[in-house]
């Protein structure tokens, strides 16, 4: 991950063309950066700016002239002259394809803007066959474990090994269509190397992964977003100074999560500040 | 990193498989793959004690411990019979009845210590129908039969003797070739018999001539990759050599399972003195450090043929201080993908890497590493040997030098020929004896390629033809298919292959490998989902997405053979031949 620590080495500017538009970027940036900046609305599942690229789930990929295939705008690097596309038929074509594959293979339903993309691409999410049931992984009283909703994004693996916890609980098994996530036998997590940080919870973008409170309520149907408000504190619990967001519907903290862009957390937590409104409820 | 270890106790043989591998080296992360290797080799299959075992002593999380063992389909992770049978039930196979053999195995008894299993390619396409048996022990027996029936397949379940293949599958008179000229003419275990051949000669003058002059050669010598990708042989060793670093790697390719393709076992058996000289030049032009081998998991002979020519060359002085050393890989097509064997290499998951950076700048452990295919570099020792000229004398002006066809399927001498580039298609087929049949259709390129129909035999085999005809060399590999052939089954059996063996990585890939194979399932049964011209459009957006948005070869070509064949055969039951999309 790019935690910039120490002295920063002097970034050359790259001038490159997106949709038509003369930009100059910094060395380092991606294309997606760069894209964003512009106000360019490129889709992205498996990204997040505080994890490197897993480069999985290919709906940012974007033209990029003299490149044989698309290119994955998260991962690729600006070089001098690139001239991009972000919009063509043949982006277009690829993303609605990448929405119609993941529809027909994974419970879609609470990953934010999926509905909109399949409008915005056309995709159709019944046209390649319907996601099979799986049971519910629930084996800890902190978290559960949907992966009728993995998108195998690879963000809790990353979260939990080299990009943040270093705990390396959790890893992708099987290969191909029987790929999973999952610890060493599929043992429970209570008895592997979890450390509860949840932070591979915090990461995931199609709620696979959810904290109890979420689950519960989701299960009964009371799950609503827009009743959430979010207020920033700081972790009381030690001296590191954490940034919590807390995600408060009907009185209740329902999530805590923490600003990836926080120069003290990077958006990861430990088990404290993660699940410690158990306490501060109870109050 | 404190690890959690996994609570189980391994037994005494599985403590010794894995001991035996770290007996005299360090534990690194790398050794996860031999190490599971052997507990496999040793057991049979990789138990929770095993693998508590193996990650305490690599320092390896058991959750990637795990991930890895999953991955490769030779690792066992749940309790297995010592003997297995691996029948071969791919494309050239299918060919010649490999079908009936499993339908009739399937029918059988089964027992408890020994069992049989569909194979993907197994490399031994000329021997179709082919298979690998492979019993645990100390030592195991890991033995490559065919061609089998049904009989001689049980025989092998119940423990018969496995026959061993007499022939090297070379029908060509020796003096006309220079790829194989050695090839069943030497003692593939004799280094005097070698030299005796002009052996370790182009390594001799590599040295005298100097690690500029080599790179300046092989580049003149408009040497291509013969891997598949056809990348220029020279510019990636000048790549290497440039960069500005002390460490650099050497990687032989020799993890042959495009399927159809065995060119590359040939060389590794019958010639493999020729392959470690053909490293330790490229070694010595790049000066790297150390060179690994990565042998297929199902090619034992190969890789026991190179290990021991490797050990022969050394104790002879003939490597200098160069470590070689033999890698082998456990069952996934995808780690022939360079990056994703360089993954593989460091004890990893076989997934293959984002491109740039190129291996060249960045491979094996970071490096800078070569990697090239077993034939480039058997090439590559002709071009040292005899000079650039010669080779360039060989093949067309974009296509220079010999090249090694891999021809099975219906013809009448299955086997590696040697051509030089430019040879017609159909001087190929006559080499190898013509076809048995008339001609309905050839696959050229293995599963990754295409087919070219009875009409197209006059295509001349060089990169620039192929390019043009839209097809492609690939790995070498012609299956020639006879009139009445069921393309239906064919295709539905080569979209079963890229389903088992991608990685599962991309999206596109991963469940658009998943829905080509259920189309061709459908289209097979003569069941629909909606029109004939849904599931047309269904096979378009499949190809896009696949070719478009996957991240490495595999998921890029895996529509590649069934649209070209939906373009030549008739393919859709609501037609005849359709021409549309020509
Ligand atoms: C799915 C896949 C499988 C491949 N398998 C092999 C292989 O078994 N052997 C090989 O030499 N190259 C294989 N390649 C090509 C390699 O990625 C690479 O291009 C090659 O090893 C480079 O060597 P060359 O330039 O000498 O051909 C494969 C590529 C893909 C995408
Ligand atoms: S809670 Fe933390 S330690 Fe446990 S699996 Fe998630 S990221 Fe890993
Ligand atoms: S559980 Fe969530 S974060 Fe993990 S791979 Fe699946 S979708 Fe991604
Ligand atoms: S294209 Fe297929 S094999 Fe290649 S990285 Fe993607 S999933 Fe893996
Ligand atoms: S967001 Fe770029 S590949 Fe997933
Ligand atoms: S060995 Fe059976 S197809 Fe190659």
């Amino acid at each position: 991950m790019a935690h910039d620590g120490g002295l920063v080495p002097l970034r050359r500017k790259v001038q490159l063309t997106i949709d038509g538009a003369h930009v100059t970027a910094t060395e380092g940036q991606t294309i997606l950066d760069v894209a964003r900046s512009l106000g360019l609305d490129v889709p992205t599942l498996c990204f997040a700016p505080n994890l490197s690229p897993a480069n999985a789930c290919r709906l940012c990929v974007v033209e990029l002239e003299g490149a044989r295939t698309l290119v994955p705008s998260c991962a690729r690097l600006v070089e001098p002259g690139m001239v991009v596309t972000t919009d063509s038929p043949r982006v277009r074509d690829a993303r609605r394809m990448v929405l119609e594959l993941l529809a027909a293979t994974v419970d879609m339903q609470a990953t934010p803007r999926f509905a909109e993309w399949c409008a915005r691409y056309g995709a159709r999410v019944d046209r390649f066959g319907a996601p099979e049931a799986r049971a519910v992984v629930d084996d800890n009283a902190l978290f559960v474990r949907d992966y009728a909703k993995c998108m195998l994004c690879y963000k809790c693996v990353e979260a939990c090994g080299d990009d943040a916890q270093h705990t390396f609980a959790i890893a992708v098994a099987g290969r191909g269509a029987h790929a999973t996530i999952a610890t060493e036998l599929d043992t429970p997590l209570p008895d592997s190397a979890c450390v509860f940080c949840g932070n591979c919870v915090g990461v995931c973008p199609t709620a696979a992964l959810q904290f109890r409170a979420e689950h519960e309520l989701r299960a009964a149907g009371s799950w609503d977003e827009t009743k959430q408000t979010r207020t920033d504190t700081v972790c009381p619990y030690c001296g590191v100074g954490c940034v919590l967001t807390l995600h408060v519907q009907d009185d209740r903290i329902v999530k805590v999560t923490s600003p990836s862009d926080s120069a003290v957390t990077h958006g990861q937590l430990c088990v404290k500040g993660r699940f410690g409104f158990e306490y501060l409820g109870r109050r | 990193m404190d690890l959690k270890p996994i609570d189980a106790i391994p037994t005494d043989d599985e403590r010794a498989a894995v001991d035996h591998v770290l007996a005299a080296r360090p534990p690194t992360r790398d050794l996860l793959l031999p190490v599971l290797r052997a507990i496999q080799a040793r057991v049979g299959w990789i138990s929770k004690g095993a693998l508590a075992h193996a990650c305490a002593r690599l320092h390896v999380p058991p959750a990637e411990a795990w991930g890895v063992a999953t991955f490769y389909h030779l690792l066992a992770t749940e309790p297995s019979p010592r003997r297995v049978l691996h029948v071969c039930d791919d494309v050239a196979c299918r060919a010649r009845g490999s079908a009936q053999i499993a339908e009739s195995l399937a029918k059988g008894a089964s027992r408890d210590d020994a069992a049989w299993k569909r194979s993907p390619c197994l490399g031994q396409c000329e021997r179709a129908p082919a298979a690998l048996l492979v019993q645990a022990g100390a030592p195991p027996i890991e033995r490559a039969i065919g061609p089998i029936d049904a009989a001689i397949a049980r025989e092998a379940i119940d423990g018969a003797p496995p026959t061993t293949p007499a022939s090297s599958g070379v029908h060509q008179p020796r003096e006309s070739l220079r790829l194989l000229a050695r090839v069943g003419v030497v003692d593939p275990e004799s280094l005097d018999d070698y030299r005796a051949h002009g052996g370790f000669s182009a390594l001799r003058r590599a040295h005298e001539l100097g690690a500029a002059w080599v790179i300046r050669e092989v580049t003149d010598a408009k040497l291509l990759g013969r891997g598949g990708a056809g990348f220029p042989a020279g510019r990636k060793w000048a790549a290497v050599a440039q960069q500005p670093t002390s460490t650099r790697y050497v990687v032989c390719n020799a993890d042959e399972s495009e399927p159809g393709t065995f060119k590359d076992r040939v060389l590794l058996e019958e010639d493999p003195f020729a392959i470690v000289e053909a490293i330790a030049i490229a070694a010595f032009a790049v000066s790297a450090a150390r060179a690994f081998v990565y042998v297929r998991g199902e090619y034992p002979l190969a890789a026991a043929r190179v290990e021991h020519a490797i050990a022969a060359a050394r104790r002879r002085g003939l490597l200098g201080d160069l470590p070689i050393e033999v890698r082998r890989g456990a069952g996934a097509y995808v780690c022939g993908e360079e990056t994703a064997l360089l993954e593989s290499l460091e004890g990893r998951r076989g997934e293959p890497r984002s491109k740039p950076p190129f291996p060249v700048e960045r491979g094996l452990f970071a490096a800078p590493t070569v990697i090239n295919n077993v034939e480039t570099l058997a090439a590559a020792l002709l071009v040292v040997r005899d000079g650039a000229e010669a080779f360039t004398a060989i093949g067309t002006a974009e296509s220079a030098g010999p090249r090694l066809f891999c021809l099975s399927g219906d013809v009448a001498h299955p086997g590696v020929y040697e051509a030089p580039m430019g040879l017609p298609l159909r001087a190929l087929i006559e080499l190898a004896g013509g076809a048995t049949q008339g001609i309905a259709g050839v696959l050229l390129g293995g599963a990754a390629g295409t087919f070219v129909g009875p009409d197209e035999l006059d295509l001349r085999l060089t990169f620039e033809d192929t390019r043009r005809a839209g097809t492609t060399l690939g790995s070498g590999v012609v299956v020639v298919f006879r009139d009445g052939t069921d393309f239906g089954a064919v295709l539905h059996g080569l979209a079963g292959f890229f389903r088992h063996e991608s990685c599962g990585q991309c999206v596109p890939c991963r469940v658009g490998t998943a829905k080509l194979d259920e189309l061709l399932a459908r289209v097979r049964a003569g069941a629909p989902d909606g029109s004939w011209d849904d599931e047309r459009a269904r096979l378009r957006d499949l190809g896009h997405v696949l070719r478009e948005a996957s991240i490495c070869g595999l998921g890029q070509s895996a529509a590649s053979a069934v649209e070209s064949a939906a373009r030549r055969f008739a393919i859709w039951p609501d037609v005849g031949k359709r021409e549309e999309d020509r």
